[in-house]
């Protein structure tokens, strides 16, 4: 169903969006704290425009509001990487970059998805999401082949974070159903593509391809970690508390 | 030229509103009173961060949240900028934030007071940002350079802060009994303090006059606070809110609102670290410079590989 | 420590424009510099082209040498069109 493709996609713009901007206002320099706003900014602004469209498709008069304020912990179909803490930088940035590099070769396939609307967001989300890749890709070598300390707190973060990387390239049914009707990829012929670039800019940085390989999943499914529960407390607390209100 | 003829120059230049420059001869107190004044200012843009901070994570729509975190962006924006103007003084901002997170340098008293509700966020833009810019749009005007095209840059960025605020108030205040109760509440917390904002009277202010003759400055403290309660009046009339001065009333003589006494003890003693929220502010301040020492060191190590490398290269290409 | 270094700003805000300058920040390399400029000073959609220059390598002329360097400019009206009286009938020149 398109409508849950959209809400997939949305959910992890949201949730990540979410976290990013959580640094504001206490990232390591002014600098970094207006680039990570500006993801924030690209990726919460994503979220809007795919919970509008699939409130239009599913045509019950919800709002975006709706969708983001009013669901509960297991309608939210974000991947377990999207809502993990921002940790310290080193987190943060190989977060964004798993994250930034399925982004990028899941949404220039959509670009040609036979969804004209889809086809048309993807397109402009694109040029943010090449942006973002950018961005972290540049940090995994400064912080990879910076200093000693900050080469080790990469290299654990890498480590700790692989294990949320292969929900990405596993197709759930909704990503399956997708791909059918050429509405979205085949998400197995974009893994070739994620592992080769993860294993390029790790190689670049000094970084060793993590030895985990046992992987964590369920966000697609509802199934999430302990983290979303209070994400989502913190994030509808005004919609919950006072339903019905004007903002 | 003598010491004496510079100055004589110095003050022309200023007197025919001829902008000084970062390479300009000037005399020292107005170097230090510049980086006394920029980098106070640049200081409250980046804790001023702070208070709305609290609120990115609950802000109740979608639409809400994207003006908030582009709203602090923006004031990372003007602090960077403010910092930069400093620099051109010949301080560095390694130099001035220490000086902020030692304590020695201070900040906007106004965000040492906590938001407590949604509505905190209404009534910052409104009520804080109205009162900054009533003192920024004089600094467009200041006599040193690079300040003022800060401030021109800075005011323009700015002209949506205060109306996404009071937009925020205008919503809650046609809204639910409890939405204007929270409305009406964040009116009377920021109020004062936000009159308190334009520093102690003319009489007391330790650097004012000075700061008039050299046009850093171009209107009294009580000036600038007169024409704010002026213009504000009318706005929470609009809203339906009531301003929380019983001594609040027309002077048809003066062309101005009469208004009741600050309590000056309370502002003084926010100024000296006795606010509410003095210390979280310069802890969070503190930790998110201390955490970020090793990411901004590896940045600059990973920087002079690379240029090490670039270098080698070329040795090698020129070689063969 | 080492610092970030001071790096200047200048923006082409559209095509057919010189670039301007417009400010400056921090940032460790060149690229950092690009980036931090882009999200610093082009977030209202202010450029199309970014130059950033570290500040050390731009020399300024001292203002101690204004009368020398610029006054002589001053009086020589000659370059300007204005100082050719033309007769009325010409419309064009």
């Amino acid at each position: 169903m398109l409508y849950n493709y959209l809400l997939q996609l949305g959910d992890n713009a949201l949730i990540l969006g979410h976290r990013l901007g959580e640094w504001c206002g206490h990232a390591p320099e002014l600098e970094i704290d207006m680039a990570l706003t500006n993801i924030a900014l690209d990726l919460t602004g994503q979220a809007r425009s795919l919970y509008q469209h699939a409130a239009e498709i599913e045509g019950k008069g919800r709002t975006e509001d709706d969708i983001a304020y009013l669901r509960d912990a297991w309608e939210f179909k974000n991947v377990l990487l999207a809502e993990q803490p921002n940790g310290d930088f080193a987190h943060t940035i190989a977060r964004q970059f798993f994250y930034d590099t399925f982004n990028f070769f899941l949404h220039r396939e959509l670009v040609g998805s036979r969804d004209e609307w889809l086809a048309g967001f993807a397109a402009k989300s694109l040029k943010e999401i090449t942006y973002h890749l950018r961005f972290s890709s540049e940090w995994v070598l400064r912080l990879g082949d910076g200093t000693d300390t900050s080469h080790e707190k990469m290299q654990a973060a890498v480590e700790e974070l692989w294990m949320y990387t292969g929900e990405l390239k596993i197709p759930s049914k909704t990503d399956q159903e997708m791909a059918a009707n050429g509405v979205g990829p085949d998400l197995n012929l974009l893994k070739a593509s994620f592992d080769e670039k993860v294993a390029d800019v790790l190689q670049k940085a000094n970084l060793q391809m993590p030895s985990t390989t046992w992987m964590q999943g369920g966000g697609k499914d509802g199934v999430h970690s302990e983290h979303l529960g209070f994400i989502l407390a913190d994030m509808q607390y005004l919609q919950r508390a006072y339903p019905g209100q004007e903002w | 030229m003598t010491e004496l003829n510079f100055e004589k120059h110095f003050q022309d230049k200023v007197d025919a509103e001829i902008k000084i420059e970062p390479k300009d001869w000037m005399p020292d107190a107005y170097r230090k009173t510049l980086i006394r004044q920029i980098s106070q200012h640049a200081h409250s843009e980046v804790v001023g961060m702070l208070p709305e901070g609290n609120w990115i994570s609950r802000a109740p729509s979608l639409r809400r949240k994207l003006i908030l975190l582009a709203k602090i962006q923006d004031e990372a924006g003007h602090g960077l900028y403010l910092y930069s103007a400093a620099e051109t003084l010949g301080i560095s901002r390694e130099e001035l934030v220490e000086q902020l997170l030692s304590g020695k340098a201070k900040y906007s008293s106004i965000f040492n007071y906590p938001t407590l509700t949604w509505a905190d966020i209404g009534a910052i833009g409104w009520l804080v940002d109205g009162a900054a810019i009533m003192n920024q749009v004089m600094l467009t005007r200041a006599s040193y350079g690079p300040y003022a095209r800060a401030m021109v840059r800075i005011c323009k960025e700015e002209s949506f802060h205060q109306r996404q605020g009071y937009e925020i108030m205008l919503t809650l205040a046609k809204g639910s009994a409890a939405q204007q109760h929270m409305a009406q509440d964040a009116l009377n917390r920021w109020w004062w303090p936000s009159l308190m904002m334009f520093g102690p009277k003319d009489d007391d202010s330790a650097h004012s006059q000075q700061s008039m003759k050299w046009k850093i400055k171009r209107k009294s403290n009580d000036e600038l606070r007169q024409q704010f309660v002026d213009v504000t009046v009318q706005q929470a009339e609009v809203l339906g809110l009531a301003i929380p001065d019983p001594d609040l009333k027309w002077n048809e003589e003066r062309g101005h609102y009469d208004f009741g006494e600050i309590n000056w003890d309370e502002f003084w003693n926010v100024v000296k670290g006795n606010g509410p929220c003095n210390k979280q502010r310069l802890d969070a301040r503190i930790k998110a410079h201390e955490d970020g020492a090793w990411v901004r060191e590896a940045a600059m190590a990973y920087a002079e590989k690379k240029e090490q490398r670039k270098l080698m290269e070329s040795a090698k290409a020129e070689a063969a | 420590m080492k610092n970030w270094p001071l790096w200047e700003v200048f923006i082409r805000s559209k095509s057919g424009l010189h670039h301007k300058h417009v400010g400056s920040l921090h940032a460790a390399d060149a690229e950092m510099a690009i980036e931090n400029a882009r999200d610093v000073y082009t977030r209202r959609n202010e450029g199309v082209s970014i130059w950033v220059v570290e500040s050390k390598h731009i020399t300024a002329s001292d203002p101690d040498d204004s009368d020398p360097l610029f006054e002589p400019a001053k009086d020589k009206v000659y370059r300007h069109p204005t100082f050719y009286d033309l007769p009325d009938e010409v419309k064009y020149m």
